[in-house]
This record gives C-alpha cells, structure tokens and sequence, in this order.
C-alpha cells in the first residue's frame, strides 16, 4: 500500500479536465497506456466514453432477462396453479379449453415487466456497488464539481502500471489540471 | 454532334442545416445547475404557499369526502342502476390517461432519441406518479367495501376467495399497479444523479444527510454510467409496451362488456391515443406557469413547446378520426341499439357535452395547431390545453355514463345526477395532484440535470476538438497514435 509522507494511505491520482472533449481525449492515451484500475468521473454520460476507455456492453440487460423470465413464470404458476388446478373458477359459464389460454395473458405480460423492472433497477445498483455513501475521491475537494460542471480522470494506486511519475507525467500530458494525490482515509 | 455533356450549374453551395440549440443563449453546464437547483434551493416564494394552501386545503376537503364516502356508502353518489359506473370511473380514466404523457416522454422519446425531452421529462414523470395516485384512489372507493380491496391481490386464504384472472378488472389492477411501480422505479433512476448534485450543493445538514441518503452515494463515474445508461434504455423500453398496454387494459373494461357504445374494437387504440392527448395538455397546463415563475424559458424553449402542440395535434387527430369511425361502424354495422345509443350520443340528455366537450374541445381546438403562430403564443396553447383537459374528461364521462343511460330496457333508463359528493371528490382530487405537483417542485429539481446537460453542445465528446487530433471512430476500434 502506497502511503503519502504523512501516512495517509493513497487511492490515486486523479486530475481535472476542462471539458468533456478533453477528458474523452484523455480517456483513450490511460486506455491506451494498458492502465485498468481507473475512472473517470462526469455530470452526465458521455456519448463514446465507454470505447474510448475500452469498456465493452454492459451486460445488465442478462439480468433484465432473468428477470422477465422469472415474471412471466411467477405469472404463469399464480393464473394456472390455481385457476386450473386447485380452485377452477366457473364464470359466466366459461369454456376452459386450450383456447381461452389468451385470457391469461396481460396479467403475464404485467409480471413480465414487472420483474424486469424490478432486476433492472436493482442490477443497476448492485453493479454499481451502490448504495455507497463513502468513496475515496470524495476526499477531494474539487471533485463536488463531478455533480456540476467537472470532469475528472483517475488512475487507482493499486493498478499494477502505476508510479508516481509515470502517472503525474500521462495526466499532464493529456492536458490534465489539478493533478493531485487522492487519499484514502 | 452531341453537345459536350455540361455540369449542372449549382447556384450556391447548399447552407448546413443547423439545428436550432435546445439550451439558448449558450448557458453552460454550471448555469443550468445553478438555475435548476436554485429553485430547490431558495426559500419557498409568498406565492408558493398561498398555492399550496389553497390545494392543500382542497385535498382535504376531498379526502373528507372519500371518508365520507367509505363510512356511508356507495349511495352518497349519484349512481343508480342503471348507471353504476359514473363520474368515479370517468375520473379513474381521465387521471391515469393523464399519466401517459409522461410516460411517453420520458420511455418513448428516448427510444426516439428525441433530445428535447431531457427539458421535460422529469416533472412529467412526476405528473405520471400523481396522476396515477389519483386515479387509483377511484376504484379502491368504488368498491364500497374499501377495507376489503386486498382481496383484489392473489393472497392464499381460508376463505375460498379466488382471483378471475381471466377478468378485465382484474388484468387493471395488475396493469395498473404495475405502472405505477415501474413509472416509480423509472423516475428515481432519473432523479439519482440530480439528488447527487443537490447533495453536493446541499448547506445545511440535514439536506446533506437526505440528499445524501437518496442518491446512494453517487459520483457520476463512468463505470457507473454504463450500467446506468443500460439500465435506463432498458426502463424505457419496458415502459414503451407498458404504457400502451395500460390504457389498453383500461379500455378492455368496457370494451368487453355487451353495453352498445362500449363494445368494440377500436378502444384500445382509441383510448391510448386519447391518454396521450390529455396527458400533453396536463404537461403543458403544469409547465408553462411553471417555466414562467422559474424563468426557464432558456431551458424550456419554444421549441419545445411547439413539438408538444405537434403531437397535441396528432393525438388529437387520432381521436378525432376514431370519434368518426365510431359513428361510421354505428351506422354501417346496421345494429339498431349502436345506432340508437349513436344518435343519442349527439341528441340525448348529454347533447352538450357531446358538442361541448368532444367536438370543439377535443376535435377542433386542437386544429388550431396547424398554424405556427397558434404553437408559439403561449396563451393560445394554454387556451387548447384547458380545453383538452376538459374536453378528455367530458369524453371519457360520455363514454361511460352516456352508454348506461340508456339501457336496453326502456323502463329503466335513467339520468345521471352528481350529487355533492360526487363533485367534491372529483374536485379533491385536483387538489391532490397539484398539492404534490407543488411540493415536487419544492424539494426535487423540477428538471432533469444529468440529461437536460447532454442537450448542451459542449456535451459532445467531438465538440471543440482541435484539428489534426485524432478522434476515437463509434466502434472504438482506432487507438491513440
């Protein structure tokens, strides 16, 4: 574990940059430089930010799936276990034949996005390691621009390629402001 | 002896389309949150509270009459055989149509990669929630019984109670509870990076330990953005079916009745496109007090206002084409009750609202909207959307008292009469939705932040790039020299 010379324990070395092109620009040299430990840090999503830091797909979406999978069985064991099995209901005189299956199916279709919603939702944050009330580059005092106007790159201590110098002199080169140590405690 | 082929002359150089800004005047990032938290931030105006003492204060005389209601009965409203559905079912209707437009902004303009949503879509989603509160509290109370509505959910019980799940109704109260839970689920991802701004912006502490609580420690890290933009495409594309199916489930309720009038085809069609108009009138009839007041007018452009008179005027066209085609199916269908209950429709004991409130609120104002002067004067849009408001209440009323009215049976045809109960419900409910409309705009940013900033040219990763820099191609397959 990396340590300033006052003790604290160091997360990373993180720059400003003064616009969304810029940090895009700068995303692609990190990338490029074989770093993997790092992030960068933006108001909104950037439109081309996960090429240029050569993120793939999210794969939520297989979570989403499951998901709706899992609604549409829910939906299938609720209407046919009982209405067909343990309690037929007789309305109106009814037929139940295969035919009438289509009865059943907006409260399938509801479940379905139901419980897509739901993995969604909660993939989302469980993905994200949210919620997580403390992280490090809050430490930062420039950083409570990330929610306003700021872009922030940062390259974790604890990535394999990083030195002190080395590190400093790829923010600087790549335009970086503000160039500072994050502290982890 | 052929002439030399001759180049067609180009008289000018064709001018580049440039697309009028979303944000104007240039305003940067910091200006929209500036503008944008400011109202979160600043003390509640003189006029805020007077507002909200005067919604409040209607709410409850409303949540009076629902107790009222509830402990007395069913009788305190006008409804009798044969009219059993009436002014609570109409108003059922009309609040959870109003909840599509936000629906439609926020899930199906963003598949639609219609960038001018991000000004709009948060506090229409917040007019979606609203909505849909209102109108569920309808049917709970129309059941008489309130205390015994959970039997509406699938619970295993020793009564021998079970759910027809091959029920319109009860395909609404699925359809229904579940967009609410979605349209919920929907509006707090949006909202979760806007609460991280207002936690970092936050004085006092206990904004910081709310603000702070609710945006689950978000810090706007790309790592984070992927998921989160995956997660919201793929709300939006759940949400695009959904809203579709709820009207269409709520217009299954009369549709698969035999009454005349209410059985046929083109209701769930119909009845979306009707949601979609009313709900655009509400947007509109909330937004533009509200951008006045909050002097968002940079933010909320006449553009926007303008592409919403659009699809006001398509919607409205849809409806107007429906209207017609259910005169037209009347008569060709040569069925004498649809023809009868027709003609009564137009000459019956609710001629007026028929004249009134679907052809010149719902057919004919809107037509206004083929003119541009008509879309960019503001007073005149709002004058289209009270009438639309109105209007799509009076339609749905139509609809459902208008059919029952006049039975089958000529002796027991009856006229509808409100009673007070009936009308101060209806009115509390108003009271409701604008009391949580206000008290939305107070405590969360009424503008969506995160996304309203991606509408802002310097959002553009290639924006200002200097020549000779290479820029990454969409595949992110080139590399840095």
């Amino acid at each position: 574990m990396m340590r300033t010379p006052a003790g604290h324990k160091v997360y990373a070395m993180a720059a400003e940059y003064p616009s969304a092109a810029a940090l895009y620009e700068a995303a692609k040299h990190v990338r490029d430089a074989g770093f993997k430990r790092w992030d960068v840090f933006s108001p909104f999503p950037i439109h081309g930010m996960d090429d240029a830091m050569g993120l793939g797909k999210s794969w939520l979406s297989g979570w989403v799936l499951f998901g709706g999978v899992t609604g549409l069985l829910t939906a299938a064991v609720v209407e046919f276990g009982p209405s067909s099995i343990l309690y037929q209901l007789d309305v109106h005189g009814k037929p139940w034949n295969f035919w009438t299956v289509p009865a059943f199916f907006p409260i399938m279709f509801e479940l379905t996005i139901l419980f897509s919603a739901f993995a969604a939702f909660f993939s989302m944050l469980g993905m994200n390691g949210l919620p997580r009330w403390y992280h490090p580059m809050f430490n930062w005092e420039r950083f409570i621009r990330v929610s306003n106007d700021g872009f922030f790159l940062a390259i974790e201590a604890r990535d394999p390629r990083f030195t002190e110098n080395g590190v400093r002199e790829l923010l600087e080169r790549t335009g970086g402001e503000h160039i500072t140590i994050v502290h982890e405690d | 002896m052929d002439a030399a082929p001759t180049v067609p002359e180009v008289e000018e150089a064709e001018q580049e389309l440039t697309r009028v800004p979303l944000v104007l005047h240039r305003r940067n990032f910091s200006w929209l949150t500036e503008r944008i938290s400011g109202v979160v931030e600043q003390p509640a105006p003189r006029w805020w509270w007077v507002a909200f003492a005067i919604t409040a204060s209607t709410a409850t005389f409303g949540l009076f009459c629902i107790g009222y209601q509830i402990s007395t009965g069913v009788g305190t409203w006008g409804n009798q055989i044969p009219v059993g559905w009436a002014w609570d079912i109409t108003n059922f209707v009309f609040w959870i149509g109003i909840g599509h437009a936000g629906t439609l902004i926020s899930a199906i303009l963003f598949l639609l990669r219609q960038k001018w949503r991000t000004s709009i879509n948060r506090s229409a989603e917040a007019m979606t929630l609203f909505a849909v509160i209102c109108a569920a509290i309808f049917p709970g109370i129309h059941v008489g019984r309130f205390w015994m509505a959970w039997y509406m959910a699938p619970m295993p019980n020793n009564w021998g109670i079970w759910q027809n799940f091959r029920s319109a109704l009860m395909w609404d109260v699925f359809a229904v509870s579940t967009y609410f839970t979605v349209s919920v689920l929907f509006w707090y991802t949006g909202l979760i990076p806007d609460l991280a701004t207002l936690r970092d912006r936050a004085t006092t502490k206990v904004r910081k330990f709310l603000f702070g609580i609710f945006a689950c420690g978000w810090r706007g890290s790309n790592r984070n953005w992927r998921h989160y933009e995956m997660a919201y495409l793929l709300l939006a594309g759940l949400s695009t079916p959904l809203v579709l199916s709820v009207h269409s489930v709520v217009s299954f309720d009369f549709a698969s009745t035999v009454i005349p009038t209410w059985h046929t085809t083109i209701f769930p069609p119909y009845f979306v496109a009707g949601a979609i108009f009313g709900g655009f009138a509400m947007v509109l009839t909330l937004l533009l007090p509200a951008r006045a007041i909050f002097k968002l007018h940079d933010v909320i452009t006449p553009q926007h206002v303008d592409k919403m008179a659009k699809i006001i005027l398509l919607t409205g066209s849809f409806v107007a084409y429906a209207y017609t085609m259910e005169f037209f199916v009347a008569w060709y269908s040569g069925n004498s009750y649809e023809k009868f209950a027709f003609w009564n429709r137009i000459f019956g004991p609710y001629w007026w609202y028929w004249w009134f409130g679907m052809l010149f609120c719902n057919c004919l104002s809107p037509q206004l909207f083929w003119f541009s002067w008509c879309r960019r004067n503001v007073f005149v849009v709002f004058f289209v959307c009270m009438c639309v408001n109105a209007g799509m209440w009076f339609e749905r009323f139509i609809i459902i008292a208008g059919g029952l009215v006049r039975d089958f049976l000529p002796s027991s045809w009856r006229v509808f009469h409100p009673t007070w109960v009936d009308i101060w419900t209806y009115i509390g409910t108003i009271g409701i939705f604008t009391s949580l409309f206000l008290i939305f705009i107070r405590f969360l940013p009424m503008i969506a932040m995160s996304e309203v900033k991606t509408a802002v040219p310097e959002a553009d990763p290639h924006y200002g790039t200097p020549p000779g820099v290479q820029s990454v191609s969409p595949g992110g397959k080139e590399r840095t020299r």
